[in-house]
Formats: C-alpha cells, structure tokens, sequence
C-alpha cells in the first residue's frame, strides 16, 4: 500500500507543480486545476498544458519532422511485397483503416484490400492534426486526405527511381500496377517489395505529381471494410482481449461519490484468501483485488466492506452529497452571471423593442453515457529492459504515453503503447483522468511486481464513464409582421469538454464545445446575440459524439419551429426563405425533400394511424446535413419510423462507409432523443448498467435514408455529423402531430399524447 | 473439475461452479471471440449456442450445461447455416465497431437453423442484441439475404 500511495502522491505532485504555458488566466487556472488534480480528474488538461505549446507555436513545435511526410514512418513493404501503412488513427468501427488504404493505395498504386493497416506507435510523424494527434472530432479523413495522397504518390516516385536505378532506365519509361513497376518496352516487372530498402533510402520529391480525381479507381468507391470478416468471425482483437504471459487480472469498485476515498476495509483478510485472490488494493477513489482470473477477482473485490470517506454535504464545487441532476439543471437555469458574447450582429435590443411578436423558452438536455459495448481495460506490463508497455483503448496515443510516463516515473520513451482496435467510442476513449483505466494497470503492476489487467464491469464503467454535459441554453426571439425571426438570442450556461480539457490550448474566452450548433448558424436572421456563462460541473464530463451539436442542434432547430409556429408559417418554408443567399444549404435542404417523397408536415393518415413529420438542419465538423423524421405515437410512446438524412461533407473518400457512418450516427442520436437520462441523485449516477440505462434497441430503429450530396465545398468530416439533425427533426415531427412542444430530452420522461 | 464440450471437444476446467460460462470461454479456454458487454443478459454480445439455443453465456453457471454442445463463434464457420450467415455478414458490409457482431452472428445462425424462412417478425423476436452502432438494419438484411 505505500509505494501506491507514494505513486499517486508523487503522480500528483507531478501534475500540480506542471507549468502553465498561457500566462492570461494562469491564476485561475492553477488553483481550479490543482483541485481537480487532487480529486483525481485533472490528468488530462494539466499534462496536456504541460505538453504542448499554445496553439500559434504548434505548427512551429512539429517543424520537425512534418507530420504526415516522411514515408519510412507510414509504410511498411515486406519482401513478399505485403503493404502494411502504420496509420496515426484509431480504428473504432468509423471505418479510417479502409479509408487511408483507399487514399495511400490510390496514389502508390497498390489495391486497397491488400493492404493490412495498424495503428502507429507514438511518434512526432502521426501529428497531422495541426501539430497534434488524435482521433475524434471527426478529423481523420479530412485532416489527412491530402497528406496521405501525397504520401502515396511519393511512395511510389520513389519504387520508380528506384526500379529505375536497378534496371538502367529512365524513370519516365516506367510505369507501375498494383505493387508492382513495370517497363512495358522489356516486359519486365519488378515488385514493391523486391524495391523498398533502395526507394525508402531515396530523397523523397516533394514536387511529385498526384493522380487526377478522374482517373481515380479506389477514392470515392464503396470499397469493402478491410476488418468485416475478422469481425465477423470474432478473430477481431480489442484491448479486452488481450492477455500477456503472466499476468494478474485485476477487478475495480470504485467509491459511490466521485472523489471520495476507501478509509477502511473490514473483511479484507478474509478477502484476501478467497480463491485465486493474489492481493488486495486501496487506489484513489477505489478498491481493487488482483486475482488469476476477472471473475474471481471481481467476485472478490464485491466482496470487499468498504467504509468509504465522506463527500461534502452539499455544493457544486465537488459532487456533493445531494448532487442530482435537477439541482445543476436548476443551477445552470437561474444563473445570474453575464458571459462573453459567442457571437452577436445587428441590433437585439432595437429588434426586440419594434418586434410584432416577441417568444421565449428554455431548452434543456441530460448527461449521456457512451455506452460502447466494450467495457474499458488496460494492460500494464514492466519489461526486464525498464520499458513499461501498455495496452490502452485511447484516442491520443502520445497524451496517453506521456500521462503514463508521469505515473510511472519514467521518459515518456521509455512507454511503449499499443492502441487496439476499439469496441466503440463515441468520444470515451479520450484522457479523462480517472475516467480511464490505463492508470490504475499501471499503479497495480507496480504494486504486484506482475503484469496486470484492469478490467471494469460494466457496473463500474457506469459508475466512471465521463459524461456528455448535461446542458441548458435560454431562446429569446423576435419576430416582424410576416412570420420572419428578425432577432435571436440566446443564453448558454455550462460547461463543455474543450474548455475542461484542453483549456490549457484552446483558452478563448468562449468554450466552442459549450455553444457550437447555437452559433454559426446558416439563417438570415439579422440581429444576433449568443451569450455563454460558464458554470462548471462537477462531473467528470466528455467529449460524446457530436459534443455541443448532440444537444445544440436539438436546442436551435427546435426553438425555430416555434418561431416558425408562432409567425404562422411551415418549418420548411421558412428555413427555404432564411437560405435564400445559402445555395449549399438551400439545395441540400431541398434534396431532403425529394428524398422524402417532397415535404409534408402533417399529420396525416397512414397505415397504422396518424404520422407526421419534423425537419431540422445542421452545420456539424465542417460538413451540412439537412433530416427529415417521420412519427407516429404508439401507446404513448414515440415512434420514429423514417429518417430522411441528406448529407453534405463537400467530398468524400467510400460512400459506402459514409452511409454507414451517417446511419450509424443517427441511431445513436435517436437512441439519446428517445431514451437516455444519466442522472445523478443525491451524488450518485441513477443508472447502473443497460436495464436502467434502455439504448436504442432493434424495435425502434427506423428505416435511414440517407443521401450524399458532394457540393465540393472544404472537405468535412463524417462520423459525427449524422447525428445532431435527429433530435429536433423527430421534436418537431412530435410537435407537428401532437401540439407537444418538448424542450427536454429524452421524449421517455414526457406524457406524449395525440 | 467440471468437463464442458465445446466447439466438438471435451474440455477440463478448474473453476468454482458458480463461474458463468462467458468467463470460462474467455479466461480459461481463451475464447475470445464471444464478448463480454454488461453481464446481465441484456445486451446479447456473449451470445453462443448451447444445442442449437441461442443463450447468453455471461448468465450461464457453468455447472449448469452438464454434457450440452457449446458453440461458439471460433467454430462459425464448421456450420453450414453459420457459414451462410458470415458469408451475409460480409456482404451486407455489418459491423462497424463490430464488438456486438459475435453475439450477433451467433443469434442469427439460431435462428437460420430453427426457422430457415424468417419472417420479419420472427428477426424482431429472435434478433435483440444490442448494438451501439446501430448496424440494426443491415443485421436483418444480412439475415434475410442469408435465408434468401
């Protein structure tokens, strides 16, 4: 127990004393921070402050190499010619393997589905995000798509001089097929693979030409996943799988208020010789046993009696004892404070003052859980050779490698980590300090002197998950004679994950997490002002696919149905009028409508009883979609059974993956619009595993159909986008069948009735 | 010592009677292919066939299955139903995070090899695994393309 203890304090040491990097707000920062730190959340933006320079010295800090170049740190070309391409991003089913095979193999020349694609190691090269790595934000394909275009072609300048030099010919009598160089003049080929030690040593042409998009035969195809068969046969290996010779599995409570501490374990003797039990754990803010098997260690470790330290009685500083999700809500709603303006135009007051009409209402949505079907676990292994190697579901490979580094006391070279294949993520697998388990496999393979396995039930990840914020915006609009919103303002209160988490890089003065889908929106509404007043939660809370969209769009889109309501006029027409001098919204909104079989509101008859339908539009990650929902209500509940998704991300690289990703997106999005509440009472989550937390299940999927549109515009991204257009399209098809105007989420808690 | 018969061979484990199925499949045989995701018989990824039934294994005491054929989706492919539904799997491009797919898979060769001509109703009872993915709709096209 004392060297633990020595670790963690030692850990947190490390990361109270870690600089700060902006001066502006420094003193605000460091004693928030070091509370965080102390409750045991804090990890991620500390060391990430620490880590990287403020944003306008990024691209200076990764000069070196530039990220995304340099061809000996992507592929991999065996004798046998087999193409391995060392990828800087997490496959977790979004379908990036399969994508950068089609971009690389597009350019090099080699088939897409005979390349095999892993993960890279942490390195300066996989920086290609603006000087940092990670995948989320839904980044991958469009941060990349030109690098790696580019990586290709010069991949394969260089199996041409190459081929060139070995067989005494000018590099424009070659060619090249599938792997292979060709001199048609002689007939002979030569493989990739018989090249690559002579090409990789070659001066790479930056200059080199790329393929004409006309000619292209891989991008822009729907080319088959290159993982659905291992998927299909469960040969796929996720963190969970995994196992190293000798190790420990570990099993983990952790304490029932989040930050509070084990005091006292009363049975642990008797614990510690239940079978197979190898030792017994005290970690911060949890217990844990190691054991020769999880079940047994999990049998034991729920076997424990733990006195656990008490949490504050009350407050929004820690999660208090009566902490619930009605307190913050009521928290967030009557706020007093003024918060810089995310964006304002025109002149609100002078258009509320001459409004012909003036509506007001308040929109709210509840914590999420990500609910990805693998539960999280880590390997922690230390290597004879003072390495410490770790196997950690993660999003960013190098923050990961660093934090567990710090934790170890070792150079952040001395941390080998492997990054599997994830079995889901939706924004989890980010670093949310205690959130993650990598920390604790570390602590406890200290501790044992053994390689350990920490995996959480899904009891415990329940308890641990870090949460989509719940969220509360005020709408206030004005409105002329004709119906025409003429003013819009809102009010945002809260907290969102950019802010909380990489604070120390992106320290605006507005969290962009906290209002993106209330700002920026397409409509011509002349007079702007969108406020944000930061409250911060005490929660440990999380990027979850979409982030400010997942809730802000739902917000947005359903306070203009009732604009469109109160002015007297159709939610479509109005949003058509508002896009007039939008040619890309305009038409991809009218492409919905062909896609629907042509707008109609309803309600109206159909087999089954009364439906109608809902629309709501989107400007998520650089891309645009425009959704249509079709409902009925069936013994009080709602049910979706169409949604219409034109989609707009400007270019895409497998229309068959978008599709799947866009399906894929909405069904999560409808699964949190019909169902999803993690709410906490009295200091504790109020859900504990999928029977108190229903996700979308096979009843309620509707059909999703889904249509890509190119426009050609900025390329954006695809695995998020999907998603924020449900919500308020399914509110308003509600609204337009019932009269019902639902203003929070999810429709199960609400009486809904035609 | 309990002996379970798995995948068409005999196997002996030292593990408390009480131990679910799920983890002796996974810890103790290294059958990783069946998934662990809540534990309590409601999301379906532990999903194997115990004679022919699609059961799921996280809530199966192992002293329960006695001398029963266990299958699980490393042997998918011996069988001609299960095959067949791979084959569908792929072509209908499933999964996407693919960590449900086992159990999926596993449910929808039991239902194929019970009921070879499902009706829709018949995939909505049968097919209630969970997926986060929602790959939902390509699950029971894939179905209905392998009984078609």
């Amino acid at each position: 127990m004392n060297s633990l203890q020595t670790l963690h304090a030692r850990a947190a040491a490390t990361l109270m004393d870690a600089p700060l990097e902006s001066p502006a707000g420094a003193g605000t920062r460091v004693s928030n921070l070091s509370r965080r730190a102390f409750l045991g959340f804090g990890a991620g933006a500390l060391v990430l402050g620490a880590l990287l320079p403020p944003m306008p010295a990024l691209a200076q800090a990764a000069a070196a190499p530039k990220p995304g170049t340099r061809v000996p740190a992507f592929l991999v070309i065996g004798k046998d010619n087999a193409v391995t391409l060392l990828s800087p991003f997490v496959e977790g089913g979004q379908g990036i393997n399969t994508g950068l095979a089609q971009i690389v193999g597009e350019e090099l020349d080699v088939h897409p589905s005979r390349f095999t694609v892993e993960c890279a190691p942490p390195g300066a090269d996989y920086a290609v995000i603006n000087g940092l790595r990670m995948t989320g934000g839904s980044f991958s394909t469009r941060s990349s798509y030109d690098l790696m275009r580019r990586l290709g072609a010069t991949a394969r300048d260089m199996m041409i001089r190459a081929a060139a030099a070995r067989l005494k010919v000018v590099p424009g009598s070659l060619t090249t097929d599938d792997g292979h160089v060709v001199h048609a003049a002689s007939g002979r080929r030569l493989t990739y693979g018989e090249l690559a030690d002579e090409a990789l040593a070659l001066a790479p042409d930056e200059a080199v030409a790329l393929r004409d998009p006309a000619n292209f035969r891989y991008i822009r195809k729907p080319m088959d996943r290159l993982d659905v068969r291992a998927k299909s046969t469960g040969k796929a290996v996720y963190a969970i799988d995994q196992t190293v010779e000798g190790m420990l599995h570990a099993a983990v409570r952790h304490a029932p208020h989040l930050g509070t501490q084990p005091d006292a374990l009363a049975n642990e003797a008797a614990v510690a010789v239940m079978p197979g039990v190898h030792s017994v754990h005290r970690l911060p803010g949890a217990v844990a046993v190691a054991a020769d098997s999880w079940w047994r260690a999990r049998k034991a470790v729920e076997a424990l009696e733990v006195a656990w330290s008490k949490p504050a009685p009350t407050g929004f500083e820690t999660v208090a004892a009566d902490y619930s999700s009605q307190g913050i809500l009521a928290a967030l709603k009557a706020s007093t404070a003024s918060g810089p303006l995310a964006e304002t135009e025109g002149d609100v007051a002078a258009a509320f003052a001459s409004a012909a009409k003036v509506i007001e209402a308040e929109y709210d949505a509840p914590y999420l859980a990500h609910g990805q079907l693998e539960p999280p676990s880590s390997i922690a292994r230390f290597n004879p050779d003072g390495t410490l190697e770790l196997w950690a579901p993660n999003q960013m490979p190098e923050l990961f490698q660093s934090v567990a580094a710090q934790t170890a006391g070792l150079p952040p070279e001395k941390v080998i980590l492997h990054s599997p294949t994830l079995g889901g993520f939706f924004g989890r697998h980010f670093l949310y300090g205690s959130s993650n388990p990598f920390l604790q496999a570390i602590q406890l393979a200290k501790a044992t002197n053994r390689p350990v396995k920490v995996l959480w039930s899904r009891e415990e990840e329940f308890r641990m998950d870090a949460v989509r914020p719940l969220s509360f915006s005020r709408f206030k609009a004005a409105l002329d004679p004709q119906g025409r919103p003429t003013a819009i303002q809102v009010r945002t209160v809260g907290e969102g994950p950019l802010g909380r988490w990489f604070g120390a890089i992106f320290n605006g003065p507005v969290d962009s997490s906290a209002v993106e889908g209330i700002v920026a929106k397409p409509y011509a509404v002349p007079n702007r002002s969108m406020e944000y007043v930061k409250v911060p939660h005490p929660v440990t809370i999380a990027f979850w696919r979409s982030v400010g969209h997942s809730m802000n769009d739902y917000f947005y889109e359903g306070f203009f149905d009732e604009i469109a309501d109160a002015g007297g006029r159709d939610p479509y027409e109005l949003r058509l009028e508002l896009l007039k001098d939008k040619p890309r919204h305009r038409a991809l909104l009218e492409t919905v409508a062909r896609l629907s079989g042509g707008w109609k509101r309803g309600p109206y008859e159909a087999e089954g009883g009364k439906r109608a339908r809902g629309v709501s539009m989107a400007s998520p990650f650089g891309s645009e979609t425009a959704t249509v929902a079709e409902v009925s209500i069936e013994d009080g509940e709602v049910r979706v059974h169409n949604l219409w998704i034109a989609f707009d991300p400007g270019s895409i690289v497998n229309p068959a993956i978008v599709k799947a990703q866009v399906e894929s997106a909405a069904a999560l999005g409808l699964s949190a619009t019909l169902f999803e509440d993690l709410s906490y009472e009295g200091g504790v989550r109020q859900s504990h595993n999928f029977d108190d937390y229903p996700i979308l299940p096979r009843r309620a999927m509707p059909a999703v159909h889904v249509e890509i549109v190119e426009s050609g515009a900025p390329m954006g991204g695809v695995g998020e986008p999907g998603l924020p257009g449900v919500a308020p399209a399914v509110v308003n098809a509600v609204a337009a069948l019932t009269g019902q105007r639902i203003r929070s989420l999810p429709l199960a808690k609400a009486k809904i009735g035609v | 010592m309990t002996t379970i018969h798995v995948n068409g061979r005999a196997h002996e484990v030292a593990v408390e009677a009480d131990t679910p199925l799920l983890w002796v499949l996974r810890d103790t045989l290294g059958l990783t292919g069946t998934k662990y995701g809540c534990g309590i018989a409601q999301c379906g990824a532990c999903t194997v066939l115990i004679d022919g039934e699609a059961t799921r294994s996280c809530q199966v005491p192992v002293e329960s299955v006695g001398n029963a054929d266990i299958r699980t989706i490393e042997a998918i492919e011996e069988d001609a139903v299960g095959r067949k539904v791979v084959e569908a799997w792929v072509a209908s491009q499933v999964p996407q995070c693919g960590y449900c797919q086992s159990g999926q898979v596993m449910a929808a060769t039991a239902l194929l090899k019970q009921t070879p001509q499902p009706t829709e109703a018949d995939i909505q009872d049968a097919m209630t695994n969970l997926c986060r993915c929602g790959t939902y709709n390509r699950v029971a096209s894939a179905i209905r393309q392998a009984a078609g």
